[in-house]
């Protein structure tokens, strides 16, 4: 490994655990890989106490994956590391797509300006898992290395875990706990929980290379390429001079043969030519399923990333998907623990999520049948929408070689207030908030770093009019709600008028934007009533009377 | 009335959040359309297909671009 050294994270022994054990613990997150990390420091940030157990005592064993999306990077800023994760990883916007030496599609992830973040980094997985253990440990969070999970038993109130380390095994209780423990989820296998997918049927070569090499940081992919005839490839650039080749081998492929140096590099030699110095740094087979849980919630334990679901990596919708979920989860986990929710709350985790993994699933899934036709019509169609792409614009958008991945909007999710105004644009309820560009206190700033981690009511105003006291009061609430004027002597400045665009806004045209930056609710004119109902509904206060009737003395104000 | 070669497909009350979203909801269903058949059972199908979609266009002038532009290459 030419270009990165394997951090140890120190074991800790469980001996304050064994005390009086079980012990019982709000919260316990199982699986310190990205999606598992990122939960518990969002929890933290939540207020939360948060437990988390691993089997190993390091990073992610190769580059892994390697693409975070925008959306990623965003909810990454919200959790303290987007700065120095962009820093470190290779920003890119623009993909092309080759037939053999002929390019027949190109598309750019972030077409028009005004957004903080690329439509994407390329950063190998094992930089992404160093800092957030840094930024976990900096919040607090209790992880414990070398703990292996051996047993969970669910119960009315939470759930019992036996947990191994090397001094010995032990039990502990946990309130809740949040399963992260990756596409062969030990905890799902365990309590023989569904999931249903299915394989597809070829096999692909990973050859992380290092070199020097002058390419444009774009997403490059060959349909039948001369230099590995009638199969596909992608490459990306990551840090460090490493670069990934993803070579299509098919089915038949012997994964041991094609996984043995000598056979990889004459395939890299084949496309970067002779003359080309590289060194081969790491090496995969992977065939992929796509595939999702039937449920992402069993009671006190919500399953978050690959082990709830599985997509093929046609589109970075793995680890992206990943954050998302947790995204989505722990901000509604916290009301609920907090008692200023109603459990049902988090019936709407699995509502939701499982709605975006299916809209991940559909489209990885059409990009994959499109990459590796499974029949011999359906080659036929792939091939004639390539030939068509070279002169028929209307032909390149069939191209599929990745639809690369961008949150769901969650337009049926429970907890939006549909519109009672008519409005253009894009950020209904249940959007993910666009980012703009945005002047605070004479400074830079962007949108999405005003929001995140509590509600905001963002009014649109136009100097002259006073806000009502009212909507000020919101931030006291049990439920804290936080004012943000947008426009002249506003909290914050419009500058270049892309957010009121891209919000279809007028002085007066107000959103209720959740914790994790989704759209709750919309109006042209905003009455605390109005907020008042919208946020009772986001909070799964209108999700099951008998639960709401319970729980909403909380938000009478 | 000249051939539409620019995207042309979408689906009436949908809403797309995405571009490439109705043209991959089309193929889908195309391929879909052909799942399980044989090779020869492929082909009747697609000219089944072209016969319906021709009689759909109905301007025998932009069939005849069509057909041009789909010869071309081979």
């Amino acid at each position: 490994m030419a270009s990165h050294t394997y951090p140890k994270f120190a074991y800790r022994g469980p001996a304050d655990l064994l005390a009086g054990a079980p012990q019982r613990r709000p919260l316990v997150v199982i699986g310190a890989g990205p999606v598992g990390l990122a939960a518990a420091i969002d929890a933290r940030l939540q207020g939360l106490e948060v437990l988390l157990f691993d089997e190993e005592d390091s990073v992610s064993f190769g580059s892994r994956a390697v693409c975070y999306a925008k959306r990623s990077l965003e909810i990454l800023d919200r959790l303290g590391v987007g700065d120095e994760l962009v820093d470190k990883g290779v920003s890119w916007n623009v993909g092309r797509t080759f037939l053999r030496e002929e390019e027949v599609y190109r598309f750019d992830l972030v077409p028009e300006p005004g957004h903080k973040r690329p439509g994407m980094i390329n950063l190998q997985q094992y930089h992404l898992e160093e800092s957030l253990v840094r930024r976990a440990e900096a919040l607090g969070v209790d992880l414990r290395w070398k703990y292996r999970v051996l047993d969970v038993r669910p119960q009315a109130d939470g759930a019992r875990l036996t947990v191994e380390t090397p001094d010995g095994a032990f039990d502990i209780d946990a309130d809740w706990l949040i399963v992260a423990d990756g596409a062969r989820s030990n905890v799902r296998r365990q309590l023989g929980l569904d999931i249903e997918g299915h394989v597809f049927k070829d096999r692909f070569l990973i050859a992380d290379v290092v070199m020097k090499a002058e390419f444009p940081a774009e997403r490059w992919f060959w349909f039948d390429p001369p230099f590995h005839p009638n199969q596909s490839v992608l490459l990306h650039k990551q840090s460090d001079n490493v670069w990934r080749i993803d070579f299509q081998l098919g089915w038949d492929a012997d994964p041991e043969e094609e996984k043995k140096p000598e056979n990889i590099l004459p395939r890299v030699k084949a496309m970067l030519g002779e003359g080309r110095e590289f060194e081969l740094e790491w090496a995969s087979i992977y065939t992929f399923q796509c595939r999702r849980m039937t449920n992402f919630r069993h009671g006190r334990l919500l399953f978050v990333g690959d082990a709830a679901h599985q997509v093929s990596p046609f589109g970075a919708r793995g680890a992206n998907s990943g954050f998302q979920d947790t995204d989505d989860l722990v901000w509604k986990l916290a009301l609920v623990m907090k008692g200023l929710a109603p459990d049902a709350l988090l019936d709407s985790y699995d509502a939701d999520r499982s709605y975006a993994a299916d809209e991940n699933i559909r489209n990885s899934t059409r990009s994959t049948d499109f990459i590796t036709p499974k029949s011999a019509v359906s080659k036929l169609f792939r091939n004639a929408a390539l030939e068509l792409a070279r002169t028929q614009p209307f032909a390149r958008k069939l191209v599929n070689s990745g639809r690369l991945s961008v949150p769901a909007f969650l337009v049926h999710s429970a907890l939006n207030t549909p519109d009672t105004d008519a409005f253009a644009g894009h950020m209904v309820p249940g959007a993910p908030m666009d980012d703009a560009p945005l002047r605070a206190a004479g400074q830079d700033t962007w949108l999405l770093d005003q929001l995140g981690n509590r509600f905001v009511l963002m009014v649109f105003v136009d100097g002259g009019q006073r806000q009502d006291p009212a909507l000020l009061g919101l931030a006291q609430a049990p439920i804290p709600v936080q004012l943000l004027t947008v426009g002249p002597g506003g909290d914050v400045e419009d500058a270049q008028g892309l957010l009121a665009r891209r919000c279809d806004a007028q002085p007066g045209t107000a959103y209720l934007i959740r914790p994790d930056q989704h759209v709750a609710a919309r109006w042209r004119r905003v009455s605390l009533a109005g907020v008042q109902a919208a946020l009772a509904r986001a909070t799964g206060h209108r999700l099951a009377p008998a639960a709401a009737a319970a729980a909403t003395p909380a938000l009478a104000a | 009335m000249p051939l539409q070669t620019q995207p042309n497909l979408s689906e009436p009350g949908q809403r797309y959040f995405r571009d490439f979203t109705p043209g991959d909801d089309f193929y889908e269903a195309l391929i879909e359309t052909h799942r399980d058949l044989s090779d020869e059972q492929s082909q009747l199908l697609n000219a089944k297909l072209i016969l319906l979609l021709a009689n759909q266009v109905g301007d025998i002038g932009v069939l005849k671009q069509a057909l041009a532009i789909a010869r071309e290459g081979i």
